[in-house]
């Protein structure tokens, strides 16, 4: 049933993507100064936010496998990192891309470009702590307070455009401006690829979590080989 | 649709889409490893069960 569910999900997700795609490419207004560079900001923005999410529900499913030892908490957390990790991979990938065209430099050090990069690393390490300590139990504690504490980062990122004059463009949408800085249906578009990311990190996490659970099964069958040998 | 910078448009979209691909490959071929694993220690149990 659940493998049915998941299934159902990501075949949906892509007939979402389908849809979305169909329409930023040929239905959404052009934009005056960009030409059609700008439409990258649809496979830019909204991982951004998917990733936001995977990460928000990593820290928080730390902090319960901190409260109650649960490893379905510890499992969730590295599968939302995971993904979390690729999806933040799209957008800095598709803002540098962007950049190129628009600023004529692939990369530049302000504050949002930065610290998103550091908060890529940052959970890059969390992936790595994780290889590196053998003992289940140290590893889902030491990954869990790391998940926790890397979150700030994630705020950070977040909030680096407003704090700083930064090179990269402020924010667009109504809800944090409170005016219209951009086109009504460009916004909309920009949710609905939000849900399509949405629905597919939902579909990778919980593939995730079916390895992860995998894995560990393995690791007892090791540990039952050990003990017979 | 304005045909300007069209060229980085495709290459933005490209990017999305190949890490996307890239790591749906990725879970899957972790997935079929675990899976091979797994099949290799039952055997393995089991030979090991069913010696005198």
């Amino acid at each position: 049933m659940r493998d049915k569910l998941i299934y159902g999900a990501g075949i949906f997700a892509a007939l979402y993507f389908v849809r979305n795609l169909y329409v930023i490419l040929l239905q959404l207004p052009d934009e005056a100064m960009q030409g059609a560079v700008y439409r990258i900001f649809f496979f830019h923005l909204p991982p951004y936010f998917a990733a936001v999410a995977c990460f928000l529900g990593a820290a928080f499913a730390s902090g319960l496998y901190l409260k109650t030892k649960l490893w379905k908490y510890d499992v969730f957390a590295v599968s939302a990192t995971e993904v979390g990790l690729a999806l933040a991979s799209i957008n800095l990938v598709t803002g540098m891309i962007w950049g190129r065209q628009q600023w004529g430099i692939w990369w530049t050090w302000d504050a949002r470009l930065t610290s998103a990069l550091i908060t890529w690393l940052i959970y890059l390490g969390y992936l790595m702590l994780r290889e590196g300590i053998k003992d289940p139990s140290e590893r889902a504690k030491n990954s869990a307070v790391l998940s926790i504490f890397s979150f700030a980062a994630v705020y950070f990122t977040y909030k680096a455009n407003e704090w700083y004059r930064t090179q990269h463009p402020g924010p667009v949408l109504t809800i944090r401006t409170g005016k219209n800085t951009i086109d009504p249906a460009m916004q909309a578009m920009l949710f609905h690829n939000l849900i399509a990311f949405l629905l597919l990190a939902i579909v990778l996490v919980a593939v995730r979590m079916k390895l992860e659970d995998s894995q560990r099964a393995v690791e007892s069958l090791r540990r039952r080989a050990h003990a017979i040998a | 649709m304005d045909q300007r910078n069209f060229e980085y448009m495709f290459y933005g979209l490209a990017a999305a889409w190949t890490i996307l691909c890239l790591y749906t490959l990725l879970l899957t071929s972790r997935g079929r490893k675990i899976q091979v694993e797994i099949e290799h220690l039952k055997r393995m149990l089991d030979s090991k069960g069913n010696r005198p």
